[in-house]
């Protein structure tokens, strides 16, 4: 079992609050992902399922048990750390040990299970060369190899992958995946990488400045987010936004400003009924905008001029100017663009996202 | 263009002057960046010792040349009952308080590496006692001892601890505990500074992370800390080892060797025979008989360093 709820939980340092009435369901052998930038209280949140740091107000359980005045090592849990944080005077074996041997496992069980986990990984043939003999990647191994052999309720990740090159961290990324599979053990998961976020995750917290944005599925956060800024946040290249006022024209919702004036789809005009006359956030997705052509008839269009071009093969980025603003979007690699282009853009209807100006939620 | 490339070449060939030659061979440029550095080792190293060891083989005094005598200094001072309890006084003296010195320093330096208000002026207040010369630290703990005035005499008085006076430096055995407390006081800033500069390299992490595997405090501290610290305390305990294996100052204020030559150490008994009395010969014998001590002591802590920080 490893099921673990935050109730309101609290934590201040002096007069910074750096998490904000968190509430949290973590179910057993789910892989909960905290996503948010730097400084939005993801890693201190984790911290405090440790035990690392004390709580300010609220309540942690594990499986049912409030652990707040627990101590780290009696939370059954198993951590790793963004710099791996290996013994650095201990060989690979006694590393993953450690932890058995504190807990006085019998020396034939602590070599079976390290011996087990060292296999998992791949590093058997590292297991008596010391910390600072191995590569980055292979010190993630050991590091994940240490919290295997515990066999916790929890694993507890403080941005393992941060300190790997790119092409490592999407190898180990998906071995994480393959290993939580496999073990099937509750995993919290802390990142700034969104897609880290998007492509571990059973579902993910968006959490900025203390407070959960937005739980859900990768996919809910991508297509339903809550706000404006878990819609920029989730998703590469970002969302665009462009402030628009809506207005009534013959029964039909038209959002305008300096670059653009659509008609807004139905679907879009029922929720922004209320809003007439006033501003609202537009958002679309760079992959939601197309150069406009016949199978685009009917839906929202708008001109625009093609300032920056970006091949990535795949695709191609079109970085356009809009009236003042500036918008992204994502287009075939066979599109034929040149810098200093003017087009007609059109937009996926269906995908039109409309944020409050004030509050930012979605409308 | 013929020409010009002929000038070139010409241009490019010219010997630059013999000096500037010698300085780009690197063997040339090393040694005379050297030159410095052997000129002074020699003047106040080499020298002095090489004189040392000249002197101690001659029965030279203050005001005669004197003449070649072999080992006689040595068979001599090794037949002394002063000299064989100033032996006994160093050893007793630096193990004791080294042990001391480590203990609290550790101990200080841990309770500094954590997070406290005031932190960083309790950490210069720490190191008082080093910076303040040794010597007025020492008179003023003279005064503490004094038989009379001894605020320590004192102290113990209204507590009730004691009904007469206590004559701290008066009594061999209280005396030697005394200037083993001054030297202890004095040593542990240099210890817990150097701990705690060492402990700051230890990331908090790898204290977290035993805590999670299940370490308690004593635990982290045994299989954490101090094998991670260790290079650097030994590194700390060479420098006070040799330091105190040859204190001078505090045992000359304190107690100048006495009551009855009971408190000498090697420096300043053969700063009594050498200077004091003006055995020249002597004196050089017994300072050189540390030698060989000390040479011994680095040797071992510096394999030992080495092996240490192989790991």
């Amino acid at each position: 079992m490893g099921q673990v709820v935050l109730k309101g939980i609290n934590k201040f340092f002096d007069s910074v609050h750096a998490v904000n009435d968190v509430n949290l369901q973590i179910r057993d052998k789910e892989f909960m992902v905290f996503v948010g930038p730097s400084g939005c209280g993801k890693t201190t949140t984790l911290r405090m399922i440790a035990g690392l740091e004390a709580i300010s107000s609220g309540d942690i359980s594990i499986d049912g048990n409030v652990v707040n005045e627990l101590a780290p090592m009696d939370r059954d849990i198993a951590m790793v750390f963004q710099n791996y944080a290996l013994y650095p005077h201990m060989s690979v074996y006694d590393n993953m040990a450690f932890g058995l041997k504190m807990r006085k496992f019998e020396k034939r069980e602590i070599d079976k299970r390290v011996l087990e986990a060292a296999d998992i990984l791949g590093i058997r043939e590292l297991l008596t060369r010391r910390p600072r003999q191995l590569s980055g990647g292979q010190r993630q191994r050991v590091a994940l190899g240490r919290a295997i052999v515990r066999h916790p309720r929890v694993f507890l990740f403080d941005e393992p992958l941060s300190n790997l090159d790119a092409k490592l961290r999407v190898q180990m990324r998906v071995e994480l995946k393959r290993l939580h599979l496999r073990l099937g053990t509750t995993a919290i998961y802390v990142t700034h990488d969104q897609v880290e976020a998007m492509t571990l995750g059973d579902r993910v917290v968006v959490m900025k400045d203390g407070m959960v944005q937005q739980v859900g599925e990768p996919l809910e956060l991508y297509n339903q987010p809550a706000n404006k800024f878990v819609a920029g946040f989730i998703g590469s290249p970002a969302m665009n936004f462009t402030a628009v006022t809506v207005t009534e024209a013959n029964g039909s919702l038209i959002a305008e400003n300096s670059g653009l004036r659509i008609k807004l789809p139905d679907e879009t005009a029922q929720r922004l009924r209320g809003h007439i006359g006033r501003e609202v956030m537009l958002g679309v997705r760079p992959e939601d905008l197309t150069v406009a052509g016949s199978a685009d008839l009917g839906h929202p269009c708008f001109d625009a001029v093609i300032e920056v071009v970006e091949q990535l093969g795949s695709e191609i980025l079109l970085d356009m100017k809009v009236g003042e603003s500036i918008m992204v979007a994502s287009v075939e690699p066979t599109a034929r663009v040149r810098v200093g282009d003017k087009l007609r853009v059109a937009m996926r209807p269906s995908r039109l996202h409309v944020f409050d100006a004030q509050t930012e939620a979605a409308i | 263009m013929a020409i010009s490339a002929v000038s070139d070449t010409t241009l490019r060939e010219a010997p630059p002057p013999r000096r500037h030659r010698l300085l780009e061979d690197e063997r040339w440029l090393a040694f005379v960046l050297l030159v410095p550095t052997i000129v002074l080792l020699g003047m106040f190293i080499a020298y002095p010792f090489i004189r040392g060891i000249l002197l101690s083989v001659t029965s030279s005094r203050v005001g005669m040349p004197g003449d070649f005598v072999g080992l006689a200094n040595f068979y001599k001072i090794f037949n002394d009952g002063i000299f064989r309890t100033s032996v006994y006084n160093t050893f007793l003296y630096t193990g004791v308080t080294t042990v001391f010195k480590l203990a609290l320093g550790l101990w200080l330096a841990m309770l500094l590496n954590r997070n406290f208000r005031g932190k960083a002026f309790t950490r210069a207040f720490i190191l008082l006692p080093f910076i303040i010369p040794t010597v007025l630290s020492t008179f003023a703990w003279k005064w503490m001892f004094d038989p009379t005035f001894s605020v320590l005499n004192w102290l113990l008085y209204h507590l009730g601890l004691i009904t007469g006076r206590i004559n701290w430096l008066g009594d061999p055995d209280l005396a030697m505990i005394s200037i083993i407390i001054v030297n202890i006081w004095r040593g542990v800033p240099f210890f817990a500074i150097s701990l705690l500069a060492g402990l700051q390299t230890i990331s908090p992490e790898l204290n977290e992370a035993a805590a999670i595997d299940g370490a308690k405090p004593w635990q982290r501290f045994w299989h954490i800390t101090w094998p991670l610290l260790l290079p650097v305390t030994m590194v700390v305990m060479l420098f006070s080892v040799i330091q105190t294996f040859a204190d001078f100052q505090i045992v000359y204020v304190m107690t100048g060797g006495g009551p009855a030559n009971a408190t000498h150490l090697f420096a300043t008994y053969a700063y009594q025979i050498g200077i004091g009395t003006g055995l020249l010969s002597e004196g050089a014998a017994i300072s050189l008989a540390m030698f060989p001590v000390l040479f011994l002591v680095v040797i071992i802590q510096l394999l030992y360093i080495r092996r240490v920080e192989v790991r």
